[in-house]
């Protein structure tokens, strides 16, 4: 009997904010321990939580992004369990009047985008850190760092839509992509500033119902997503498969080891004793602030992927790299404004890239050096073939140096552009000569071979030939011989 | 003016002597100290913490600039659960042994920026959770008009405090009574405001939805002034009530023309002969007065206590959870953190907080929570429209406060439910969120304080302060014994 796998992820969000959730601590990582805290994030006596406007706008922005619905009210609630890195012993969240219900994120597997299904989003307070355990003589000791205690988060639940890891992969890094895209986080999992847990449960392909499940907690990275997934699965099917059953639990996946370790059994199951945070009034979402986040929110990713297809021509892959980074997309834009869409669209997803790659620099650095119309210059005469690609790929790099515009630095750099067609063509009667057997195969209608022929003729050059001009004196003497060849 | 009987003024006259330069702030936050004090805290132990130095250091603040402060140089109470800078903050429990709060409470700042100084934390139910002041980690108060009866509470230090003399004002907090039972007990005012217009914020939460800070005084006059003081919204706390406290400064207007709602089926029975008794003096006085007598019915208490106690225990549950022994505070045992904490939980919470802890945790947990956490908060709407639809038809209601004048020490603590049931009148004014205010009316034939309760609609304390004052002026105020005079510092007949 075959076993389908049934996944559902909760996902957290720490929101970029300046300060946290409930209290004006800056929300920042990297701190000297206990150095961001106050009365409020520390549960001290007395103190009350009040609501961060700020992070209330950016889990809107998210969810509005998401196709999320948002009720006119929202309720935060407490949740219990003592655990000494949350300072009150409760956490202040959203549980049965979330801020926003359903929704939907689109993620592309195998090539094919499809759209994960959500239940729900909701604000809470992130909890501080434990370090344990260190000694302090002969006794181990545990330290306790409340810097991220109150930090504002996002959680993010999907329903039970995925059926295969790969596609909870996906999905997260279709999440890490939005959200900065959105400028709400940073999304970095190696900072926890993203962080996944998983339900994953099996049952008999064809079956509607769910088999028990098991929670996955403690997967920090998409590949550790997959991979803890992956493991749990297969344990699962083992023990079904031989007839056992699997037992409720909560398991933390050891990405070091590849290892799963039993967290809490059902018995250790907490019961949370959720009830509506009496400190905080109802959060009401009033229609026109909605519409006014909604209204700036940017283009999203796919839309706009869709567009660049749709509108520049650009093949599905080749736009969906480009809108991995919102300002990526931008700079294409930028160059795409000035130039054949196509052509800038190879320049960016390859020289820029590169240049970013071996570089080490951010794409606004990058940005500053070389603005998208400078490019443009250049991939506009690359388009009009009136640059070899050889002597285009070294201007890039001197743009990238230098100022001015691309005439301009080939000139500075002494760089001769052969374009004349009279020279070309004795060149080109050279390479006809020297490759008489192809050229006789593209007489043939073997016409592919062209593009090696013209290869021929730039390289005859020294990479001055204009890839243009050449093409065209090729073709005329190609076309004499024909007639040569034909008489 | 002789330093020796400033204690008996009422705190505006105290300020009023302090601005004008008659007095100093130290000689007037002395006053009680070196006065009344000396003659009662020993036996009735109203004060948890106080520090000499501390109130030379409050005294010298307001030295340099008293114009202009309300309160320039009172002396003012602060019971235990609010936190303080320059005296510790225990909620008188094992647990918060030798706390200092970091911050000021907003309504301590805000006593603090009126010129008022903070003469001693007071003696109180551990954690609020009690209604005779019996359940501190210090020991009991007791009340100043008879020594083997309770204060009431739980915050009987701050009302018996104001009683004895030792401060013409004090803050007290009220969950379900806790301001006003304690000032009818010691036969002074008690208000408790409308939820949200006293801040929370430093007011270590018993139930957060029920809590408000209260006040006591002798004088009306001087509960009106602390009210405006203290009353208004505070960005700290996500509950205070938005746009400003209403004006009190009107509270010797008189009551000519307003209607008071007679509910006299809820003392047909169960209630003491002599409270009913208080009751009627007080509603001829206010008759007297010119204010009109409206016989109506309310719904018995009973399901409202219910209420009550499932939604104060499942919020005390959670509030109280962060006191493990951890960050601040005693801690019990090492190595293991869920046995520090455990064991911290166990032996620095006391008895009724440890059951009131059990009793919400139950009542929130799974299976049970809509059956009683769910209905209880369906009650409170209903007292809520009881109330409403009482306030239809009068502008307050007067009744009683508790059903019995002061009880005897030890009487009910072995009885937590007949002790529960103490706060059978006040709680309602909790639930719904309205302010209540306790005025004393003469005493019994035994010479215990007797007391009516007055209930407005939300934002109602400027008619409450009025009837107050008429009920205040339209009977001679009973003098508390022993070994001095007090019937200086009350109020004489007009």
């Amino acid at each position: 009997m075959a076993l389908e796998a049934v996944i559902g992820l909760e996902c957290h969000v720490q929101l970029r904010t300046r300060t946290k959730m409930f209290c004006g601590c800056r929300a920042a990582f990297g701190d000297e321990p206990n150095t961001a805290v106050c009365p409020v994030c520390l549960g001290l006596p007395g103190s009350l939580p009040r609501p961060n406007g700020a992070a209330v706008e950016a889990a809107l922005r998210l969810g509005l992004a998401l196709g999320c619905e948002v009720p006119a009210v929202s309720v935060f609630a407490r949740k219990h369990y003592f655990y000494p890195d949350m300072p009150k012993n409760y956490q202040i969240t959203q549980y049965d009047r979330p801020l926003c219900v359903g929704g939907a994120l689109p993620a592309e597997v195998g090539g094919e985008e499809r759209d994960f299904e959500l239940a729900r989003l909701h604000l809470e307070e992130d909890t501080g850190k434990s370090f344990h355990p260190e000694r302090r003589g002969d006794r181990p000791v545990s330290r306790l760092d409340y810097n991220r205690a109150g930090v504002p988060l996002v959680e993010i639940v999907t329903k039970p839509v995925f059926r295969d890891p790969a596609e909870c992969a996906a999905f997260l890094a279709a999440l890490r992509r939005l959200v900065r895209w959105l400028g709400v986080s940073d999304g970095d999992m190696e900072k926890g500033q993203l962080r996944c847990d998983a339900n994953v449960s099996l049952r008999p392909g064809g079956a509607t119902a769910l088999g028990v499940k098991t929670e996955l907690k403690n997967l920090n990275t998409i590949h550790g997503v997959e991979r803890g997934l992956r493991a749990e699965i297969g344990r699962q099917r083992a023990l079904l498969e031989e007839g056992g059953e699997v037992e409720p639990a909560t398991l933390l996946y050891d990405a070091g080891r590849g290892r799963l370790a039993v967290m809490r059994t059902k018995e250790e199951i907490h019961d949370y004793r959720y009830f509506p945070e009496p400190d905080l009034p109802a959060l009401a979402t009033g229609a026109a602030a909605l519409e006014r986040l909604r209204a700036a929110l940017p283009e999203l990713p796919w839309a706009r992927a869709a567009r660049l297809c749709a509108v520049h021509g650009l093949a599905a892959e080749d736009a969906r790299v480009l809108c991995e980074q919102r300002e990526l997309a931008d700079y294409y834009e930028a160059c795409a404004a000035g130039a054949d869409p196509r052509t800038a669209s190879h320049w960016v997803r390859t020289a820029v890239l590169a240049a970013l790659r071996e570089r080490g620099w951010t794409l606004e650095a990058l940005a500053g050096r070389l603005a998208p119309a400078r490019l443009a210059g250049l991939v506009a005469r690359v388009a009009a073939g009136t640059l070899p690609g050889p002597l285009a790929k070294r201007a890039f790099a001197w743009m990238l140096e230098e100022p001015g515009g691309v005439d301009e630095v080939l000139a500075r750099h002494g760089a001769r552009v052969l374009d004349d067609l009279a020279a070309l063509r004795a060149l080109a009667r050279e390479v006809l000569d020297e490759h008489a057997e192809v050229a006789a195969g593209v007489l043939a209608g073997r016409g592919r071979a062209v593009d090696f022929l013209l290869g021929q003729v730039v390289k005859r050059s020294g990479g001055q030939a204009a890839p243009g001009p050449a093409r065209a004196a090729l073709e005329a003497e190609l076309a004499r011989r024909a007639g040569r060849g034909g008489a | 003016m002789s330093a020796g009987g400033l204690w008996r003024l009422p705190a505006r006259a105290l300020a009023e002597a302090v601005r004008s330069g008659r007095c100093t702030p130290l000689e007037a936050v002395s006053s009680g100290w070196e006065g009344p004090a000396a003659a009662w805290e020993r036996d009735v132990h109203a004060v948890a913490h106080a520090d000499p130095e501390a109130r030379a250091a409050g005294a010298a603040a307001v030295a340099g600039h008293p114009e202009g402060r309300p309160l320039a140089g009172v002396p003012v109470v602060v019971k235990d659960n609010l936190c303080t800078l320059d005296l510790p903050t225990t909620c008188c429990s094992r647990l918060l042994a030798g706390y200092h709060a970091p911050y000021d409470a907003t309504v301590v700042s805000r006593l603090r920026a009126a010129g008022a100084v903070v003469v001693a934390k007071s003696n109180m139910d551990e954690f609020a959770m009690g209604s005779s002041t019996e359940r501190s980690c210090y020991g009991p108060t007791r009340n100043p008009w008879d020594l083997e009866r309770v204060p009431g509470g739980s915050s009987g230090g701050s009302a018996a405090a104001v009683a004895y003399g030792l401060a013409p004002l004090a803050l007290g907090s009220d969950t379900g009574g806790s301001v006003r039972q304690p000032a009818a007990f010691c036969g002074v005012l008690g208000l408790k405001p409308t939820y949200g217009r006293m801040s929370r914020y430093g007011l270590v939460a018993f139930a957060s939805s029920l809590d408000q800070v209260g006040l006591f005084a002798r004088h009306v006059g001087d509960l009106a002034v602390a009210y405006a003081a203290l009353a208004g919204p505070d960005p700290r706390d996500a509950t205070s009530r938005p746009g400003p406290a209403p004006d009190v400064g009107g509270w010797d207007a008189g009551v000519e023309g307003l209607a008071f709602g007679w509910p006299a089926n809820l003392w047909r029975e169960g209630v003491d002969a002599e409270v009913v008794e208080g009751l009627e003096e007080a509603a001829a006085r206010l008759e007297r007065a010119g204010a009109r007598r409206v016989p109506l019915e309310m719904p018995s208490g009973e399901a409202a206590l219910a209420a009550y106690y499932l939604v104060a225990t499942a919020e005390a549950s959670s509030n109280l959870a962060r006191f493990d022994g951890v960050r601040y505070g005693a801690r019990a045992g090492d190595g293991d953190v869920r046995a520090l904490q455990a064991r911290t939980r166990s032996e620095g919470f006391g008895e009724e907080v440890q059951r009131r802890i059990l009793l919400g945790t139950y009542a929130l947990s799974k299976g049970y929570y809509d059956e009683y956490y769910l209905t209880a908060q369906r009650a409170r709407t209903r007292v809520r429209r009881e109330h409403e639809a009482a306030f239809a038809r009068c502008d307050f209601l007067l009744g009683p406060v508790a059903p019995t004048p002061p009880f005897r020490l030890g009487e009910k603590l072995e009885d937590p439910l007949a002790m529960y049931l103490s706060d059978l009148f006040t709680l309602g004014a909790n639930l719904a969120g309205i302010p209540g205010l306790s005025v004393p009316v003469g005493t019994t034939r035994a010479g215990l304080p007797r007391a009516a309760q007055l209930l407005g609609p939300d934002d109602a304390e400027p008619v409450l302060l009025r009837a107050a004052r008429a009920v205040e002026v339209g009977g001679e105020r009973a003098r508390l014994g022993r070994t001095h005079e007090t019937e200086a510092a009350w109020p004489s007949k007009r």
